[in-house]
């Protein structure tokens, strides 16, 4: 029934659309199909006939240099563009119409950083997806917040604003958030940069629990350094899909020279040791 | 105590004071928004391109509240329309927009209007209020004052972080249009005590001071009320004594408490350095 609710949705008023629809049974967490895109007034595609699927407990890292489309897809996956051709579906839903299953932790350059707000109200908008226009969050909500603030270990920021806070709390804020807003997909745009280490092995460890609980996770990075330890699959994207396998198989000095266009010294190789 | 009871022995002072501070309470509730949000310029081109239906107002012998409040909301349609089209900065287009609206306004202004009702409208006339006004400002404020509050969490979170917004549904051009459209309101109530030209300085100058002392969205938003509040009184009696406009007696209250509020901010920051 809610199925027919969802359907006669349109697109604005997503927010708060309670739907909470099964996953359609053996439907991958997220399926691209062809998807290509171009921004409007750009001459060449952002991507170009992208095909992938992520299933249920898989950890993948997007990997490729900037402008190669790594948050277009990710802006794709979100409904937040609309694909020239292809499609994109969400536990065999369209993502626009199943949003508290998707998360994500956006860029720190698209945040407004010195808006006056505390890191637990930070936390608590990722429940605003489950609440909608006009709702305040019930008890249910303030006990996620709280694990989540708890997870991340920032319990004692909780009343701090976001803005004194250094680049790894800020960060781990942001994956507290996605923590609270309970998704099954989760997308995390560059979520290493500016962050320490013992911040960066938080994020990792997170992850990993949340895979093993059967959530999908994908990390876009610069970072090749990491992919072996942390990552179950990477996926090299230069507008089109490079390689995509486990780390240690498409981790290749041919794979790095056609997404990066360069090569590396050929004594520079630590992920391979 | 004779001194500050006495203008309100008035009907007209009275109604003058109430109205101010209702002006007050709607502008200084979204002050905070329009400051950290950088809509000041915004705010200006919406309180003069309202000027237009004013003079209409007032040739066709309506309430001037209510032709601003048509115009109000043409512009606001006019800005979305402008900024959807691609190529013109929307600053720009705002620019364009609000420059024209103002200059035919004075210029419809300056066939049908005296040179005093010129001054009220630009100006404000703190002490002209009537019932209908009073009513009509009541009205305006609870509306503005119950939007923001029954959309706080919307406009926090697409004010922070806009693509998380649109991530999980919320339009944050939806949340845009929703404030500028009580904006707009708000500038309509405003005229009446600050007039067109100044009614900006209601909707910046409040919030300004307010950020420098408190880091709270709720502690600023009950700070710039009190300081609106404040400087609303001593302009209604500056007005009453004095015989000077209230618009801009207001104003400069409201700029000396800016001033007074950066001088202890620049005390605070001083402070925090030494011990660091």
């Amino acid at each position: 029934m809610s199925e027919v609710r969802c359907e006669s949705r349109r697109r604005a008023l997503a927010y708060g659309g309670r739907c909470h629809l099964a996953s359609l049974a053996g439907e991958p967490a997220l399926e691209v199909k062809g998807v290509s895109h171009r921004y409007p007034a750009m001459q060449d595609d952002a991507l170009s006939a992208v095909n992938l699927k992520i299933h249920p407990g898989e950890r993948v890292a997007l990997v490729g240099p900037n402008g190669a489309g790594k948050s277009t897809l990710i802006r794709l996956i979100l409904g937040m563009e609309t694909p020239l051709a292809g499609s994109v579906s969400v536990f065999g839903h369209s993502a626009s119409r199943c949003l508290h299953r998707v998360a994500v932790v956006p860029q720190r350059s698209s945040i407004d950083w010195h808006f006056p707000v505390t890191v637990r109200q930070v936390v608590t908008m990722g429940r605003y997806v489950h609440l909608g226009w006009f709702r305040r969050p019930k008890a249910e909500d303030k006990e996620a917040v709280d694990a989540a603030l708890e997870a991340m270990e920032i319990q004692d920021l909780a009343e701090r604003q976001v803005g004194e806070l250094s680049g790894g709390q800020q960060q781990r804020v942001m994956l507290a958030r996605t923590l609270a807003h309970d998704a099954d997909l989760m997308l995390l745009d560059e979520p290493l940069n500016h962050v320490d280490i013992s911040t960066q092995e938080l994020i990792f460890h997170t992850l990993e629990r949340l895979t093993a609980q059967g959530k999908a996770v994908m990390v876009s990075t610069h970072d090749l350094g990491v992919l072996t330890v942390h990552f179950s699959r990477a996926l090299f994207l230069d507008k089109r899909i490079i390689a995509d396998g486990p780390p240690r198989e498409v981790l290749t000095p041919e794979t790095i020279a056609e997404a990066y266009g360069f090569e590396f010294h050929k004594d520079y190789a630590p992920w391979t040791s | 105590m004779d001194f500050l009871i006495e203008p309100l022995g008035y009907d007209f002072m009275l109604r003058g004071l109430t109205g101010g501070l209702l002006a007050a309470t709607a502008c200084a509730i979204l002050s905070a928004f329009v400051v950290w949000r950088g809509m000041s310029f915004m705010g200006d081109a919406l309180a003069h391109s309202v000027l237009p239906g004013i003079v209409f107002a007032y040739w066709a012998g309506f309430s001037l509240l209510w032709g601003a409040l048509g115009a109000a909301v043409l512009v606001v349609a006019g800005i979305g329309w402008a900024s959807r089209k691609e190529g013109l900065r929307e600053d720009a287009a705002i620019g364009v927009v609000f420059a024209g609206f103002f200059a035919l306004g004075i210029l419809m202004l300056s066939k049908v209007a005296t040179a005093a009702d010129l001054g009220h409208i630009l100006f404000g006339n703190i002490l002209g209020v009537s019932k209908q006004d009073l009513i009509f400002m009541a009205i305006v404020t609870v509306f503005v004052v119950l939007a923001t509050v029954l959309t706080f969490k919307e406009l926090v979170a697409a004010s922070f972080d806009p693509s998380h917004a649109r991530a999980i549904g919320l339009s944050p051009s939806l949340v845009r249009f929703i404030l500028l459209g009580l904006l707009a309101l708000t500038t309509v109530v405003a005229l009446r005590t600050v007039g067109v030209v100044l009614v900006l300085a209601l909707l910046v100058t409040p919030g300004a001071p307010a950020s420098m002392v408190s880091k709270r969205l709720w502690g600023i938003m009950a700070l710039s009320v009190s300081l609106a509040f404040l400087s609303t009184i001593l302009g209604f009696y500056a007005s009453y004594y004095a015989d000077v406009p209230s618009g801009p007696a207001i104003v400069l209250a409201l700029t000396l408490f800016f001033l007074f509020f950066s001088g202890i901010g620049q005390i605070q920051k001083h402070r925090r350095q030494r011990r660091s």
